[in-house]
Parts: structure tokens; C-alpha cells; sequence
């Protein structure tokens, strides 16, 4: 008997809501570049206003603050290289970068990548236990190297294990000393308001897909008066901060998944927080040594365990031929699972980190994929204890 | 039947996996990731470690419609595959990678693996052939195809491992695997075949263990002679039967041609003669395996050293040891050019009877 599938990574992807799907199908009928003069790209250039503005009003934002980029990780990549070179170019000695341990690889290698092609200094932000910030580490920090700072990177809410950071308090120590902060909230936009004007940020990476929106659209909000360089060369599209024919029906999809998103938040962030309560239950009664990663103060939608003795890739697999959908959370390199540099941050051994599933849960998530859950895990997680973690070693 | 499908990447693990899909199992398919740092794309004609090898085998498995996962290998390849070839090499012996590869990974590791976590077999691309016979026992036979035949480097499959193995390539062709690969719109059909040594990027195995080995300056003797004739830049690097890249400018008295005729490591000296000293017709070796029950002295069985290489009569004068580990044979005609560290394997007829790693070979008969 072939399971009903139980989508459980929605913090990877989430499905289309039928009025973005509506309202992107419907756009992709008409011609037009919206940088033509003409009228039917002025018809177009209007579609990508009439988005740019919506997208501004969910999140705070002026619609001049909104670049539009092919995703978040584009987004994050103008944000690092962005900044740093602008920074650099107005006082040479600030070639120091700190970002915490746990962002997300398109923030985390974009920074590698200051260093590695162009002398950058990192320091990487140290984490809790639970995940969070050591607010004291980047007081240090701003101490030490305040001078020699570009700028300083940390995400609204870590992607595998949820945990929500002090981006407000971090916004708060660097604006004495004049040092812009980024923020990829590429996750949270979805689970909590989000008002970047009132946030101090000088930068914040989002994108459509994880919020009901198409993929390969995504934006990056710049505040006023902060200084970018362009990382893509063309066109001049963007105000010259990002070049590339402006995709009209992506935007208006986007556009529309996030005002529907912003607009239902609290209904739904609060019965997503039921829906994960019930999971966290589950597990818990299926595998009672779990342990479930991150702290209280978490997006609504993610929940993160540790199973001992098992390999998370050996439980992903087993839960998918069971119809269970969820991930290691993790970055792959050709599809081979690392042990995740966040738990590893966060104190957790290589074994530890390399047993972890992440399961998210979104808008479209109900019960019934925890009933599936609860029915397929006990089986996964005998398996996967008695196949080991022989590979690893 | 549920079966974890070894995808390389290439052409052959492609079609037996689609083959074992026709037949009505239930398939999914795992890329073993062998390198901890893998290239983006392939150089040269490798099958297997890079980015690019891993993409091709994912999209072979969603054009089969069956799951694909990466199985991160490496550390374990690299402890029991590839420490092992360099200390064998540096040893003066002569290894042979991939029989190291499927006794100790594919068909240990990954095979243990795959039955633990409830699989019933594990499917491959090479060529060779399981049957079964009357009485119940598994046995691994030669593929049809005598210029792909890879029983050779599954002469270490015991019992236990055959009863859970799926060959389906065994009965078939290089050609015929091609072609169908193509009938089946698989996008590797016409991807080239792999060679030499998946790890040695270049193919360069003698600098590539220099590297790891390290360049040591040591004498070349004349095997006969005792005579220093040269000076070589490590005795790791050279193989019992090699005549190239000797650099002698000394030409043997006879003008005859000089090859390596023995190796020692120990005093870092490489031994040269004319190639009428390679010509063994016994074989020591050890470290057995048997595919099923064990061979008895007096057996008339065929003997082979090398992939590929020739097949020759042979009877066993002794079997010794626990399980028959140690074993000796003698060849009804010489064979040239046989190095410490290579397998012997034992066939009789097609069947293959079981593998040892050679220690020594002698002349007896002259």
C-alpha cells in the first residue's frame, strides 16, 4: 500500500499559494520587458512596481529599499561582497568581518570568500547551546576590531534548527560605531512580523519561496544611505546595484504570496505552533531518546532532533520510502551529508550532528502529516539504529 | 525484492540498475561518494568521485523513477582502499585497489549497510555472473563478455556476500549494455568507460606515490651480477616485470633488455635481469578467500594474476592454514612477470573458486 506522502520541509520549500500561482500564470501570458519604453513594457514595469511597493509595505520597507534578486542566496551574496567592498573602499582599514557560526552557506561562504580572494579577517560569532547569539563574543568584538569592522552578519532565525537571534540587540551594539548589519531572514518573513525601516538593519536577504511565492525570485532590502557595490555588471536594472531583465510575473506572484503571508500570520503562525507541538509529542512517543534541538524562543515551524545511534541520512531515507518527507537540514556537497556546522557550533559532537532530522512545517501542514509521522518513524528509527553510524566511523 | 542500486555514474551500473527495475524490484538507488574532496567535473576518462559523476547517477535515478542518496564512503575508502595501496606500494608490493575496494567497502561496508537497514541485495554494473546450484550454493561465474569479465575483482565474495549480490550485466556485452543504455534514453549510453585507478586523478600512479611516499635515491643491481648499473629515485615505484622507465644507460652485455625482477624495499634496491629470470611456474600465496567450498591439494584448477591478464593451468601442491588461507601452485607452463601483492586467482572452468594475495613465485621446472 503506497503511503500518503507527509510533507514535512517546508523550511526548504513550501508549496505555491493558488493566488500567487494565479496571479504569476496570469502575467506570464503578457509581453513586455519592463525596462522598455514602450507600452507594453511600461505595462510590465508597472506589474514590478505595483510589486515592489506591496513587498515594501508587508515588511516595513520603502519600495525604493527593495532590490530585487534571483533568490535569497543572490540577496545575501550583494548583501556580504556588497558591503565589505563598499566599506573597504571608503577607509581601507576595514578588512574584518564577523558573521555568527550558524548562518546559512550563502551567507557563511560569501564571507569565506572575502577571506580566502580578498585578505578579509573573519571572526565567526560564537553560539549557545540552544543556538543563539553570545552577545557578549560580538561586545568583545566591537571592542577589539570596532575600527577594522565592514560590516557584521546575522540571520533573523537559524534554518535547520529554527532558533530565533537578538538581531535587535546586535543592531543595537554595532550602531554606536557606524557598522552596518545584515540579516538573512530568509525564514522568518513567513512566522513573524518583520519592520526593516524600524529594524536599524542596514541590509536583510529574503525570498518568494518560502513564503507561498515562486522560486528564483527573492529580494534584498537595503536601508537608505547605506553603501553598496554591485556584484552583477549589465543592464543597471536595480539602481545599478543588480543587473538582469526584471521578471515581472515572479514578481507580482512574490509580491502576492508575502501580503497573504503578512496578512494571516498570526492565525496561522499560532496553529502552526499547535501542529508543532503535536510533532514534538510524536517523536518524543516514538523515540523517547530524542532530543529536540534549538530553544523555546524558535520559529513556529521548525522542529529539530537528535536521534542517537542513528545517521540522519539512514532516517531520511527510510521516512521517504515511508512517504515522510524531511531533511537532515544541512548542507550537501555532491549529496553527501556533512555533519551540520550548526549543531557543531552549538557545541554537538560529528556523531550527534550527523543523526539530526529537521522536520517544518508550514501553511499548508495539518495533522494528518503528524499521524503519518507518528506511523513511520518507530520502523525508521530501529532501522537506522541498527545500520549505525558504520560508514562514518 | 527490496535492492540499494550502486550508481557510479557511468554506462553499466546505469543499465543493471534499469535492468533490475524491469525485474520487478524494488529499487533504490545510493552513489558511494569516495573522495572528501571531490572535483566539480571529471578529468580524463575517471567513472567515479567527481561532482559530475554524482549528477549523472542522480539523473539516471530520477529518469529510472526510483530514489537516490549519497553515501559518504570516504573515510572509510580512504583508511581501507587507499592508506592500504600506499603502504603496499611502499612495502614493495603491488596491490590491486579495487579487489581491496569490493572485499572491504562495496560489498562489506556498504552491503552490511544496506541488509541492516532492511535491503534484501545489493545491485552493481559489474560484469560477472551469479548462479546458483542444485545443492543451494551461490556461484560466482566469468561474464560472457571475456574483455569486461570482472570476476576477477570479485574473487573475494564469500558465500554469505554472493547470496545478497545482483550482477545483472553478466550475461552481456560492452556493446549490448551501450546499446540498450541508448534504447533506454539514458543519458550516460555513450559516457566513456573508466580506467586505471579512480583516485589517481592523472593516471600517474608512480608520481602520485612519490607524493605520498617520498623520493628516496637507491641503487639498481644487476640481479646476476650483484653489480650497481643505475640509480632510481625511490624502490616503491617500481614493479616486478616493469621494463620501462628504468633509465639505464648501461646496456646489458648481450643487449639484451633489462627488467625489474625484484623489488626490496627495505634496502631500497630494484633488481634488473634479463627477463628470462620473471619466469615463474609457482605461486605462494595467502590472506584466501573462498567463493565457496575450499580448494584440495591436487586440484586442477586455472590460475590468473592480473585483470585481464592471462589464464593459465594450474594444480594446487599445498592448502594450509584455518579456512585454507595459505595456499601454492603450480603452473604447467611459465608465467612472466609475477609481483608480491597481486591476487591470484583460482577458476575452474568459469567458476570462480576463490582469491589469495601472492608472497612469492619461484622457478621450479627448467
Amino acid at each position: 500500500m503506497a503511503p500518503v506522502p507527509a510533507y514535512l520541509d517546508h523550511a526548504a520549500t513550501t508549496p505555491m499559494s493558488p493566488a500567487a500561482l494565479a496571479a504569476m500564470t496570469a502575467e506570464l501570458a503578457e509581453v513586455g520587458n519592463p525596462s522598455s519604453l514602450h507600452a507594453a513594457g511600461r505595462r510590465a514595469r508597472k506589474v514590478v512596481e505595483q510589486a515592489r511597493e506591496h513587498i515594501a509595505h508587508a515588511l516595513g520597507a520603502q519600495p525604493v529599499d527593495v532590490i530585487f534578486t534571483s533568490g535569497g542566496t543572490e540577496a545575501d551574496n550583494l548583501a556580504v561582497l556588497g558591503l565589505y567592498r563598499a566599506r573597504r573602499a571608503a577607509d581601507p582599514a576595514r578588512t574584518h568581518v564577523v558573521a555568527s557560526a550558524i548562518e546559512h552557506h550563502a551567507v557563511l561562504d560569501p564571507v569565506q570568500a572575502l577571506a580566502d580572494r580578498e585578505g578579509a579577517t573573519i571572526h565567526w560569532l560564537a553560539v549557545n547551546r540552544c543556538g543563539q547569539v553570545d552577545l557578549e563574543h560580538l561586545q568583545a568584538l566591537l571592542r577589539d576590531h570596532g575600527q577594522q569592522l565592514a560590516f557584521v552578519a546575522v540571520m533573523s532565525a537559524n534554518n535547520e534548527v529554527g532558533t530565533r537571534q537578538p538581531v535587535s540587540d546586535v543592531v543595537a551594539a554595532c550602531a554606536p560605531l557606524g557598522i552596518p548589519v545584515h540579516s538573512d531572514a530568509v525564514q522568518s518573513v513567513a512566522w513573524e512580523p518583520f519592520n526593516f525601516r524600524a529594524s536599524g538593519l542596514a541590509t536583510a536577504a529574503i525570498t518568494a519561496h518560502k513564503v507561498g511565492g515562486p522560486h528564483g525570485i527573492g529580494a534584498l532590502l537595503l536601508a537608505r544611505g547605506v553603501a553598496l557595490e554591485p556584484i552583477t555588471f549589465g543592464g543597471g536594472q536595480e539602481a545599478k546595484l543588480r543587473s538582469g531583465t526584471l521578471d515581472a510575473p515572479a514578481a507580482a506572484a512574490f509580491a502576492t504570496a508575502l501580503a497573504e503571508t503578512v496578512a494571516q500570520q498570526p492565525e496561522r503562525a499560532a496553529r502552526v505552533r499547535a501542529l508543532r507541538e503535536q510533532l514534538v509529542a510524536a517523536v518524543r512517543e516514538c523515540a523517547p531518546d530524542a532530543v529536540l534541538n534549538g530553544c523555546d524562543d524558535c520559529l513556529p515551524s521548525v522542529a529539530h532532533f537528535s536521534f542517537p545511534g542513528c545517521e540522519g541520512d539512514a532516517l531520511l531515507m527510510l521516512l521517504d520510502a515511508a512517504g515522510v518527507q524531511c531533511s537532515t537540514g544541512s548542507a550537501c556537497t555532491a549529496g553527501v551529508p556533512e555533519p551540520s556546522h550548526v549543531m557543531l557550533a552549538m557545541g554537538r559532537d560529528r556523531a550527534t550532528a550527523r543523526g539530526s532530522l529537521r522536520f517544518s512545517l508550514g501553511a499548508t501542514s495539518s495533522a494528518a502529516d503528524i499521524d503519518a509521522l507518528r506511523e513511520a518513524l518507530p520502523a525508521a528509527v530501529t532501522r537506522a539504529r541498527q545500520a549505525g553510524q558504520a560508514l562514518a566511523r | 525484492m527490496k535492492v540499494l542500486a550502486a550508481l557510479s555514474g557511468g554506462v553499466d551500473s546505469a543499465v543493471a540498475a534499469a535492468r533490475c527495475v524491469d525485474a520487478g524490484h524494488d529499487v533504490t538507488a545510493v552513489h558511494l561518494a569516495l573522495s572528501q574532496t571531490p572535483e566539480a567535473r571529471r578529468s580524463g576518462a575517471r567513472g567515479c568521485c567527481s561532482l559530475e559523476d554524482s549528477r549523472d547517477a542522480r539523473r539516471v535515478a530520477d529518469s529510472l523513477g526510483i530514489p537516490y542518496y549519497v553515501w559518504d564512503i570516504a573515510e572509510r575508502f580512504t583508511e581501507e582502499v587507499i592508506d592500504d595501496f600506499i603502504a603496499e606500494y611502499a612495502a614493495g608490493r603491488t596491490p590491486n585497489p579495487c579487489l581491496r575496494c569490493n572485499e572491504r567497502i562495496k560489498f562489506a561496508a556498504v552491503l552490511e549497510r544496506a541488509l541492516a537497514l532492511g535491503f534484501d541485495a545489493v545491485c552493481t554494473g559489474h560484469y560477472a555472473s551469479i548462479r546458483q546450484a542444485d545443492d543451494g550454493a551461490w556461484e560466482l561465474h566469468r561474464a560472457v563478455d571475456p574483455a569486461k569479465d570482472q570476476s576477477y575483482v570479485l574473487a573475494v565474495l564469500t558465500q554469505e556476500q554472493l547470496a545478497h549480490c545482483m550482477f545483472p550485466l553478466g550475461d552481456s556485452t560492452k556493446e549490448q549494455v551501450r546499446a540498450e543504455a541508448l534504447a533506454r534514453g539514458l543519458q550516460v549510453a555513450s559516457k566513456p568507460d573508466s580506467h586505471d585507478i579512480c583516485f589517481i586523478p592523472d593516471g600517474d600512479t608512480k608520481a602520485w606515490l612519490s607524493a605520498r611516499i617520498g623520493v628516496r635515491a637507491g641503487d639498481i643491481r644487476d640481479a646476476e651480477s650483484g653489480e650497481v648499473i643505475g640509480e632510481h629515485d625511490g624502490a616503491h615505484a617500481y614493479t616486478v616485470g616493469q621494463r620501462r622507465g628504468l633509465g639505464l644507460d648501461v646496456s646489458a652485455p648481450d643487449r639484451a633488455r633489462r627488467y625489474v625482477v625484484g623489488v626490496d624495499t627495505a634496502s631500497n634496491t630494484v633488481l634488473v635481469g634479463p627477463p628470462t629470470l620473471l619466469d615463474v611456474d609457482a605461486i605462494a600465496a595467502d590472506r584466501a578467500v573462498w567463493c565457496g567450498p575450499f580448494p584440495s591439494v591436487g586440484e586442477a584448477v586455472s590460475a590468473q594474476v592480473r585483470a585481464h591478464g592471462e589464464v593459465l593451468p594450474a594444480r594446487l601442491t599445498s592448502v594450509d592454514g584455518e579456512r585454507a588461507a595459505a595456499v601454492t601452485v603450480t603452473l604447467t607452463e611459465p608465467l612472466r612477470g609475477v609481483a608480491p601483492g597481486q591476487a591470484l586467482v583460482l577458476y575452474a572452468g568459469s567458476r570462480v573458486i576463490g582469491s589469495a594475495t601472492i608472497t612469492r613465485s619461484w622457478r621450479e621446472q627448467r
